[in-house]
């Protein structure tokens, strides 16, 4: 029933195709279940869960993105940080973020529990969406538009990182996204993203 | 066909093999070239380490960057790639008692490749090709940096079809009997997933080096980021391929780990070829070109097949190993065959780390970050190098380490120098790492990007208010990474000590310990004459379903639990994001 003993280095004499031990079968089953068990994660999720990746997926031309994103910002600008847009869309809206070296535009103003849709793209290479200290990341490819649900659950004053390598200036890529609860807190404006150099407040 | 003349071999004193003695070169070469880029990689960690580490933040951005693409090419690259050249043409032939297929063109596309790794390191060097290691367009490099990639490329593709043909021409010269050894059908299967993913690297990189010299107009970044990955994750499924192969020569070697079924390791390494190429889709799954469906089918490998062969390996490797012990009889308890193993001899200690670290942190990680869903909190964060990090350098490099202190006495016949050092060195490298892919992985859990100059953000237009506790993660990658190099370096200074200055080995006597030599030779395992009685006692339907290998079935239980916890504890984490779709 068993083969002669013997190691990987052996070349192996005569018919090896022999019915595995109970324990090797168990293992097996078990991997085999486990796998299963990892594969119905996955769709399980799209169904029940509230994080998916899917989205809306098509392509663009980078510069029409990029106007369609004027567009936007100019139509629901409340004001300025930094020489950037602040913009405020109606909840339910299309909403657009523009990744470009080295900046991210526009800053959003978003609020607490209502669905908006994101679309993100880039008029030059590549950019990685990291919405920080939430930790959510998309990467953001030029030609190609993202659109995702979201809905921003908590309140608060968030920052975008890129995390993509897209040049020298790659580390200083940061933009900005504010979530206002109901009472309309953060408060928007440039007091409340300080400057860390230069002093200013 | 005729036979060679005997002149061309030399007939190993120690194993009693005949070694073609241009494969023995060729086997030589290619580890030197893979030892010197392991060399340049080492140096260029340690300067990137030592910059994360944002309390010393040591180079300048653009040679942060420029280093980065530079560590990338030689260790994934070049270091991997040499090493498993050298695996191919000692497994084609050493294993097989054979003659290599036309040694000469074996030179010949070993320059291939040597041109081609140096065109490339002249264009990183000398900041032409500042596009990383995944050189992502419209990020343009230099031509001759696709160039290079591409000679490089197309060299160790002839390699691996001089492999195959080596391996029809021992087979008609009947230099083995049966069927291949286990560890040569591990290479083969190396090979193949090597023929699939320089295939898909050809089928990138030329049309970017035609863009790149302005014959084409442009490159569809979504569909190079598909293909690349073809490449660029396959190919890390060669290392696993390989590196598995070399757990089973190792176990072999140390411990005389038994084959428990040449079926199911088999069928393993099929599953590998199979699917693991599919891993493409690891990379994509927060991207905007691809629908879930097609992103669900691919990141699981076809409902996890690959996964499946390596958690199948993950039992037998060990399990074989236990089982070798036992039937030499190393009998006591659960664990006694475990701590009566030759913990002394590097190749072992090297064996463990590679398999434990590879399962536990590289293994568990990856799935996990690779899952659809759970990639939203992991992708592009330092989660990632955390995980490649524990496979391919705690895994892949450690085991090839491992191998090493074999060939110097095997192939080089050199003494393995600095013997004490070559004792420690296999913790040391590990250790660091582990530190390292730690400091990472948590570091990524908070966000923190990886391929970043300065996650203080002083340049930043907007301030970052970094976690506190990411200090310390990112002083653990610094610490961990001075770690890891200087095992790293102890490495390259053992390996080149005894290639270019060894004490020569003419004979190894059986039986007495000598330094500078794995106990493997010097007390090799060997079988009592009725091993195959013992074999079917321990196989015994009485013993139950542990049969010969109860503690083997422990730890992978152990394993098992782990992988669920980390697993669903993401799951969790991932459920208090906002509401994503």
């Amino acid at each position: 029933m068993l083969t002669k003993v013997h190691t990987g280095l052996d070349p192996v004499p005569g018919v090896w195709w022999k019915p595995a031990h109970k324990a090797e079968k168990v293992w097996v089953a078990i991997a085999f279940g486990w796998c299963m068990v990892l594969f119905a994660m996955m769709p399980l999720w799209h169904w029940k869960g509230g994080q998916n990746p899917s989205g809306v997926r098509r392509r663009v031309e980078p510069k029409a993105f990029y106007a369609r994103t004027l567009a936007f910002a100019n139509q629901y600008k409340v004001g300025e940080d930094r020489g950037l847009p602040i913009v405020a869309p109606p909840p339910g809206a299309d909403i657009y973020l523009v990744g470009l070296t080295f900046q991210w535009y526009p800053i959003l103003r978003l609020e607490r529990g209502k669905e908006y849709m994101l679309h993100l793209s880039s008029l030059d290479v590549n950019h990685g969406f990291s919405l920080y200290p939430l930790n959510v990341n998309f990467q953001v490819v030029p030609g190609y538009d993202y659109g995702l649900r979201v809905t921003p659950t908590a309140a608060g004053d968030f920052r975008i990182l890129c995390n993509e390598f897209c040049g020298i200036g790659h580390h200083t890529m940061v933009g900005r996204v504010i979530v206002v609860d109901e009472a309309g807190q953060p408060v928007a404006d440039n007091e409340a993203a300080r400057i860390r150099r230069g002093g200013a407040r | 066909m005729t036979a060679p003349a005997a002149s061309l071999f030399r007939t190993c004193r120690v194993t009693g093999r005949r070694i073609h003695i241009q494969a023995e070169w060729l086997v030589k070469a290619n580890a030197v070239v893979a030892v010197v880029a392991l060399l340049v990689g080492a140096t260029a960690a340690l300067l990137l380490a030592l910059t994360r580490w944002q309390a010393v933040h040591l180079l300048p951005p653009e040679w942060y960057y420029r280093l980065l693409g530079v560590h990338g090419m030689n260790m994934l690259i070049f270091f991997i790639i040499y090493f498993e050249m050298a695996v191919l043409w000692f497994a084609g032939t050493v294993l097989l008692n054979a003659r290599p297929a036309a040694p000469k063109l074996g030179w010949t596309n070993f320059g291939l490749m040597l041109a081609g790794s140096l065109l490339v390191e002249w264009t990183q060097w000398t900041g032409r090709a500042d596009v990383m290691f995944t050189s992502y367009p419209p990020l343009k490099a230099h031509p001759v940096f696709y160039l290079g990639v591409i000679l490089f490329a197309v060299g160790a593709l002839l390699v691996v079809a001089q492999f195959f043909a080596t391996i029809l021409i021992a087979k008609r010269e009947k230099t083995y009997s049966g069927s291949l050894p286990l560890v040569v059908y591990g290479a083969a299967t190396a090979a193949i997933i090597a023929v699939i993913t320089l295939l898909h690297g050809a089928l990138i990189y030329i049309p970017t080096f035609l863009w790149s010299l302005g014959l084409i107009p442009s490159v569809d970044p979504q569909i190079y980021r598909m293909l690349w990955w073809a490449l660029g994750h396959s190919s890390q499924q060669i290392n696993v391929a390989a590196m598995v192969a070399i757990w089973y020569l190792l176990g072999g070697l140390t411990v005389g780990a038994a084959v428990l079924n040449e079926k199911v390791s088999r069928w393993a390494f099929v599953l590998y070829i199979l699917f693991i190429s599919l891993a493409s889709a690891h990379h994509l799954l927060v991207d905007p070109g691809f629908s879930p469906a097609w992103k669900i089918v691919n990141t699981s490998y076809f409902m996890y097949m690959a996964v499946l062969a390596s958690m199948v390996h993950g039992f037998t490797v060990p399990a074989g190993m236990e089982l070798g012990m036992r039937l030499r009889g190393f009998t006591q308890g659960m664990f006694g065959w475990l701590r009566r193993a030759p913990w002394g001899d590097p190749g072992f200690s090297a064996l463990i780390l590679s398999i434990v670290v590879f399962g536990f942190f590289g293994g568990i990680t990856g799935v996990t970050i690779g899952t659809e869903q759970i990639n939203i909190v992991a992708h592009n964060t330092l989660r990632v190098p955390g995980h490649f990090h524990a496979t391919v350098v705690s895994g892949t490099a450690m085991a090839f380490m491992g191998a090493t202190y074999y060939l110097l006495p095997l192939i080089f016949r050199r003494k393995v120098a600095f013997w004490g050092l070559a004792k420690a060195q296999p913790w040391l490298f590990a250790i660091g790492l582990l530190l390292l892919e730690t400091g990472m992985t948590f570091a990524g859990s908070f966000g923190i990007p990886r391929r970043h100059w300065d996650i203080s953000f002083s340049q930043a237009p907007f301030d970052v208010a970094i976690n506190p506790a990411v200090d310390l993660f990112m002083a653990m990658i610094g610490i961990g990474g001075i770690m890891a190099v200087t095992g790293a370096l102890a490495f390259i200074l053992i390996a080149v000590k005894s290639v270019f200055l060894g004490e020569a080995v003419t004979e190894i006597p059986r039986g007495t310990a000598m330094a500078g030599i794995p106990q493997g030779l010097t007390n090799p395992p060997v079988y009592p004459p009725n091993v195959d009685a013992l074999n079917q006692e321990l196989h015994a339907p009485g013993r139950g379903i542990a049969g010969a290998t109860p503690g083997t079935l422990v730890l992978v239980g152990v394993f098992l639990l782990a992988f669920m916890v980390y697993y669903f504890t993401n799951w969790k984490l991932l459920s208090f994001l906002w509401k994503i779709g």
